[in-house]
């Protein structure tokens, strides 16, 4: 099969046309996916971007994204596959008599009567495709089972049909908060990317890209705080979407240079605990 | 191959620092290393980490292991030889001749041996205010070279001469001064605000410049003994298998932030398990709902969430010296998961015991709470020398009316108990009334029941005795616990 993308330096200008900052990690790692057609395992804090990730290398490489978001109690007739039983019903009902049992259990088991759910679809269709498996962490060990086939030999095998399968072999992310360890064998079979927190220079571009007619001056100082911040010791950091969300309300309050009394007064835009408001507020002021 | 057989090594090292390294893993490493070249090293280091480590919390270990192995690759990491100044060394004197503000200019063999250790500290300084980072590398090789005092052979590890070199430069101080010289600097006064970001920026770029130092040390060391020899000596336990009595400031620091992740992920487990260990009883309304799309046929039955009951927890732990970190992560971990128990009372001790419940209460912060346990609990009885018996015998005394049949009683502590009374009748009475009760020992095995340690007597009227020495051991015990 045809390799997507290039080089390592492809994949990050690519994503950065999507308005997609990657850095070192994120590219290789998305590069080197491609490469090896293997699935790509991204954890990380909430609100850095791993969600998006996938969606902007669906639109990077024109694919169409199929998502599957994960919740407890997720099955297989949710994510792979269903039998329309009550299609398969109607048939049977339909003409009684004419056919002979075997006939109606072959065509009642057809294709005709499958539901298709994200998982077949996505390895099924015709066109290029991402497969965005989102915070796979929600669903039950034993539902992690369900991936493994289709992760690793892009297949997927319903008893009544046969094996069906990849026409083409899709990009597939998978998401994870960490609210529980991972089982190994879903691990083991995917590449692995840690998202973390942006460090202060690409925090910096996130907001110039992200937020329109934000100075540099301003977008530099709300990245410098937002760093600071992210040191103390609290409940919740604030995420990089917070950032965001504090520098659009900064541009909208016309903010031009942040000091002390606006910062705290918007603290609560970035931080969602009143510990932590009030920690980083004391915090900030100290003199020294 | 050359670069197979280092990607053996290399793997080997990391199995033996205790990652689990599958040999998929392995395979898919080396496909991956096929398609990026060793010479581009960031992007190499990703992509051995994307295939070879699977869990963020061991990403540190995996990056010193990547240094150690791959540190000597690559183009710009040569180490230069004495008497051989680069381009950059030349440029680093034209400054240094600016610095001073005379342009006698040194001669181009002068090297770094024509400075002073303050004048170096005084070029360091600039570097550091610009954020220069390409300066600030150069000078961490140069310092290295000239104050480090590297011996070829001596089997040292880095810190030794890390220590020599930051001692050289000063760089304790550094932080201070460089706020001194920017607040000279800028004219107006800084707002307290400012001020602070500039306190992190400066804090920040010195930490990074001691990371150049470190590395360049560690480059040297190996190219002195070879990489698998170095490996052994750098090699460090993952922070789940730190030990809580021999922990370092610096292994209590990722102990600290290994702790929350691992907390969050058993809340989460345990109420999962909550829900799903067993099956409720039929639901009736449920059941005959789904039954209309089967034509009034009860296919499909539907179960009632179970809810079992949450135990209440009582928590009893030492907090003497050697014993003190092992009390303060159970603790924060106890109440880190505080949701998934119906009740958490907590008592520390010494020789005299305390309730501390009101400090957890009073703050979300479990943190700040340890904090005020350590200097507010009234826990001294006589001389502040563990007295396991007084203090059981008291506890006892004041709130055995307490425990009942749903009260589950942690006992923390070495049961080094100084040769005093074991009052062990006090244990085997807590035992009738509550529903457990399990003693948690910080201290190996092998230690129990040796010197004044009585475990063993107090153990035996207990539901169990548990090793518990690091964070794993911990989270195993919790988990069967709730």
């Amino acid at each position: 099969m045809k390799p997507r993308f290039k080089d390592v330096a492809t994949v990050r200008s690519g994503l950065k046309k999507e308005n997609y900052l990657a850095d070192d990690g994120i590219a290789g790692v998305v590069y080197l996916a491609d490469r090896l057609g293997k699935p790509v395992l991204i954890e990380g804090p909430a609100g850095t971007g791993k969600t998006q990730l996938a969606k902007s290398v669906a639109e990077m490489t024109g694919a169409r994204l199929i998502r599957l978001q994960c919740y407890e109690g997720l099955d297989e007739s949710k994510a792979l596959y269903e039998w329309n039983y009550k299609k398969q019903l109607l048939r049977i009902q339909a003409d009684k008599t004419s056919d002979s049992w075997s006939e109606v259990h072959d065509d009642i088991f057809s294709e005709e009567f499958l539901l298709t759910r994200p998982l077949l679809e996505a390895i099924t269709s015709e066109e290029p495709v991402v497969l965005l498996i989102d915070e796979v962490d929600r669903v039950e060990v034993e539902t992690e089972a369900l991936l493994l086939e289709i992760l690793s030999e892009y297949q997927v095998s319903i008893p009544e049909l046969g094996t069906i399968t990849a026409k083409q072999i899709p990009l597939v992310f998978l998401t994870s908060n960490n609210t529980r360890e991972l089982s190994e064998a879903l691990k083991r079979r995917c590449l692995y990317l840690h998202v973390d927190y942006p460090d202060l220079e690409r925090e910096k571009e996130i907001v110039l890209t992200k937020v329109p007619d934000i100075s540099e001056n301003l977008a530099d100082q709300i990245a410098r705080i937002v760093r600071s911040i992210r040191q103390l010791d609290l409940k919740k950091a604030p995420s990089v979407s917070e950032t965001l969300d504090w520098a659009r309300t900064l541009m909208l309050l016309g903010i031009e240079t942040i000091d002390e009394k606006e910062a705290k007064e918007t603290l609560h835009i970035l931080l969602k605990y009143q510990t932590d408001i009030a920690k980083a507020a004391k915090e900030l002021s100290v003199t020294k | 191959m050359p670069v197979l057989d280092l990607m053996s090594g290399f793997i080997a090292e990391l199995r033996n620092a205790g990652l689990p390294v599958s040999l998929t893993e392995n395979l898919d490493a080396m496909e991956a290393v096929k398609v990026i070249p060793i010479e581009d090293r960031d992007a190499f280091k990703y992509a051995l980490g994307a295939t070879l480590v699977k869990n963020n919390a061991h990403w540190r270990v995996f990056e010193t292991i990547f240094e150690v192995y791959f540190s000597l690759r690559g183009p710009e990491y040569e180490i230069n030889q004495e008497g051989q100044p680069d381009d950059f060394w030349r440029e680093m004197q034209d400054q240094m001749d600016q610095v001073k503000g005379q342009g006698e200019g040194k001669g181009s063999g002068g090297g770094m041996d024509s400075l002073t250790p303050e004048e170096i500290a005084a070029m360091l300084m600039r570097a550091l205010m610009n954020g220069d980072q390409a300066m600030m590398r150069a000078l961490a090789k140069q310092s290295v070279q000239r104050f480090a005092g590297m011996e070829p052979g001596r089997p040292v590890g880095g810190t030794y001469y890390l220590y020599r070199t930051l001692r050289n430069l000063d760089l304790d101080n550094m932080l201070q001064k460089l706020i001194d010289a920017n607040r000279e600097m800028s004219n107006q006064a800084l707002s307290s605000l400012e001020e602070r970001l500039e306190k992190d920026e400066f804090e920040s770029r010195i930490e990074q410049f001691k990371q150049e130092v470190e590395a360049e040390i560690r480059r040297r060391l190996v190219a002195d003994r070879g990489a698998e020899a170095m490996a052994k000596t750098l090699r460090k336990p993952l922070p789940e298998d730190v030990e809580f009595m021999h922990a370092s400031r610096d292994e209590m620091q990722s102990l600290k932030k290994a702790l929350y992740p691992l907390t969050r992920k058993l809340a989460a487990r345990l109420a999962r398990k909550r829900r799903h260990g067993r099956k409720g009883p039929l639901d009736f309304r449920n059941t005959v709902r789904h039954s209309l799309s089967y034509g009034g046929v009860p296919a499909d039955p539907k179960f009632r969430y179970p809810r079992p009951a949450k135990p209440e927890l009582m928590v009893v732990a030492d907090i003497s010296g050697s014993v003190a970190a092992f009390a303060r992560f159970t603790l924060m971990f106890v109440y880190a998961i505080q949701n998934q128990f119906s009740k958490v009372r907590s008592f520390v001790f010494i020789d005299g015991i305390d309730e501390v419940t009101k400090f957890f209460k009073s703050t979300e912060d479990i943190g700040e709470a340890i904090n005020r346990v350590n200097s507010e609990a009234d826990v001294v009885w006589v001389d502040g020398h563990s007295d396991y018996g007084h203090a059981f015998e008291v506890f006892f005394e004041r709130y055995g009316k307490d425990i009942n049949s749903k009260t589950t009683v942690l006992l923390l502590g070495d049961a080094r108990n100084n040769y005093h009374a074991a009052q062990s009748w006090v244990v085997k009475e807590m035992r009738k009334r509550a529903r457990h009760v399990y003693w948690l020992n910080p201290e190996p095995k092998s230690y129990w029941n040796t010197g004044d340690s009585i475990v063993g007597e107090y153990g035996a009227h207990t539901d169990g005795v548990f090793e518990c020495r690091n964070l794993r051991q911990l989270e195993g015990f919790v988990e069967n616990l709730a």
